[in-house]
């Protein structure tokens, strides 16, 4: 199991203070010890004020799109009206997590799961859901359900089994799966909030940012609101790996990389590049950047579903991206004609530029097909994939030169040049 | 005059909206609307102007009103949408 930093979690006046909020109550925490350390969960005045508190935190999406919860939970309440045409709302908690890179989700519902159903038993009434689900792969079911089992307040949570595919966690395809039918995104651009599961209104928020909302619910959005700057409040959990064992990390906003990376015990000397936000991100390799959502690209890099991956020197992150590119081309749905072509093409390009294939049109054509795919499907697989492959043309580039004369300056162990 | 004619032109476009999961890249709408839409490497249609970056529709002036409808009604694989 990935380890996590285990800091005194020393509550005062009730509340958990410094950056460990969401494992504070240890391992495979039981409701006893849940409620030892944060207090108990009282939902009285939810539907009413609750929203109000969201949008003063300043909470974001902690699944990777960082959108303004509030704003996802407030497009949800229509009139009652509305309602009456539309069908009751449901709240979906997403924990498919299919970035093979993010493994945080795993750990919290893994050892705060009393947390999550906080979460989703606060969001639910916020938005007067009738239905609820939690949405995870069927390896986390044995944590949730015995977690489920132990209260009395969540008999209406139930399981939905995400298949294990890279896609499966994007929003439309969570919809489509809870109704029954395929993990795929949807085509038609109808908004969830309006028409989801079945034609009802849908809310579907990350496992992550529904144990935020638990403990806002409790402490308010002040607290929320003393970790992190003020452009990026509170705090977020990223999982760190390609450095010696896996962590997860509980991190404030707008952290410092290099701070970061020192803090989880890694070598700065050693590293290459990191690899920020997942396969969908972005690979950097200068350590002042602030990791957030918020801020210009020349100062900050999007902490997407809060993923870390470390490359040090001694490997290639040509053939690193590359493989990469070959597996979101394999996890394309293949339901739209850009994706389903254009990720093997670029696959393909990749491929010869990890091999040194001399051909010199190949950078021209990765720019060329990522022109081309951009913004062209029913969701943003393609556009993720092409900001990888940017990214890495420009840290890789002199790899990318290097191999084609049948060297390579990462597997050699370079210096930052 | 210029203006107030550009002006019109907005309030009156369309947008004709692109369901990729249903699209088979098989052109129509490319044949009807040659300014409007082109086909990249393997057929799939390519929105020549974006409005606003957007990809997935394209935006209809109502001198192509007729065309967009019938691109819609013909489109083998009922991909396309007209929308105000």
């Amino acid at each position: 199991m990935s380890g996590f930093s285990q800091g005194p979690s020393t509550t005062a006046q009730g509340a958990v203070i410094g950056s460990n909020r969401l494992l504070a109550a240890g391992s495979n925490a039981t409701l006893f010890e849940h409620e030892q350390v944060y207090g108990s969960l009282s939902l009285s005045g939810i539907e009413v004020n609750f929203i109000s508190v969201l949008e003063r935190s300043g909470l974001t999406g902690r699944g990777g799109a960082a959108f303004a919860s509030w704003r996802k939970f407030a497009a949800i309440s229509p009139t009652a009206g509305l309602r009456a045409v539309r069908g009751k709302p449901v709240v979906i908690g997403n924990g498919a997590e299919g970035e093979p890179l993010s493994f945080k989700d795993k750990v919290l519902l893994e050892h705060a799961p009393h947390l999550v159903i906080d979460g989703l038993l606060v969001a639910a009434r916020a938005i007067s859901a009738s239905s609820i689900f939690l949405y995870t792969s069927a390896a986390l079911f044995p944590a949730v359900q015995s977690a489920l089992a132990e209260r009395t307040d969540a008999s209406g949570v139930q399981l939905v089994e995400a298949a294990d595919t890279f896609v499966s966690g994007q929003a439309s395809a969570v919809v489509n799966a809870v109704a029954g039918g395929p993990a795929v995104p949807r085509g038609d651009r109808r908004r969830l909030s309006e028409s989801g599961v079945n034609g009802r209104p849908t809310l579907v928020v990350n496992v992550e940012t529904l144990a935020h909302a638990a403990l806002i619910a409790r402490y308010g959005a002040g607290w929320f609101r003393v970790m992190g700057t003020e452009q990026d409040p509170g705090t977020r959990l990223f999982s760190l790996s390609g450095w010696g064992e896996e962590q997860v990390l509980e991190v404030q906003g707008e952290a410092r990389l290099g701070s970061v990376l020192e803090r989880a015990g890694v070598d700065i000397s050693a590293v290459q590049a990191v690899l920020v936000g997942g396969y969908h991100g972005r690979w950097v390799d200068s350590w002042d950047y602030r990791l957030s959502p918020k801020g210009s690209t020349d100062r900050s890099v999007r902490p997407g579903a809060g993923v870390l991956y470390v490359l040090p020197w001694g490997r290639c992150g040509v053939e690193a991206t590359a493989q990469i590119v070959q597996y979101l081309a394999e996890q394309s749905a293949k339901q739209c004609g850009p994706c389903l072509f254009g990720l093997p093409s670029l696959a393909m390009v990749w491929d010869a530029l990890a091999r040194g294939e001399h051909d010199s049109g190949l950078v021209r054509e990765s720019e060329r097909l990522g022109s081309l795919l951009v913004g062209r499907g029913a969701c943003h697989h393609p556009d993720g994939t092409v900001q990888l492959i940017d990214s890495a043309l420009k840290i890789f580039a002199i790899d990318v030169e290097d191999h084609r004369g049948g060297l390579c300056r990462g597997r050699v162990g370079g210096h930052h040049g | 005059m210029d203006f107030v004619e550009g002006a019109w032109v907005d309030i009156m476009a369309k947008s004709l909206l692109i369901d990729w999961t249903l699209c088979d890249g098989r052109g129509l709408c490319s044949e009807l609307l040659p300014q409007i839409i082109g086909r990249d490497d393997w057929g799939y249609p390519l929105v020549r102007i974006p409005a606003g970056g957007e990809r997935s529709s394209a935006v209809i002036k109502p001198e192509d009103f007729a065309a967009a409808r019938d691109a819609v009604k013909l489109c083998p694989k009922l991909a396309l949408r007209l929308l105000d």
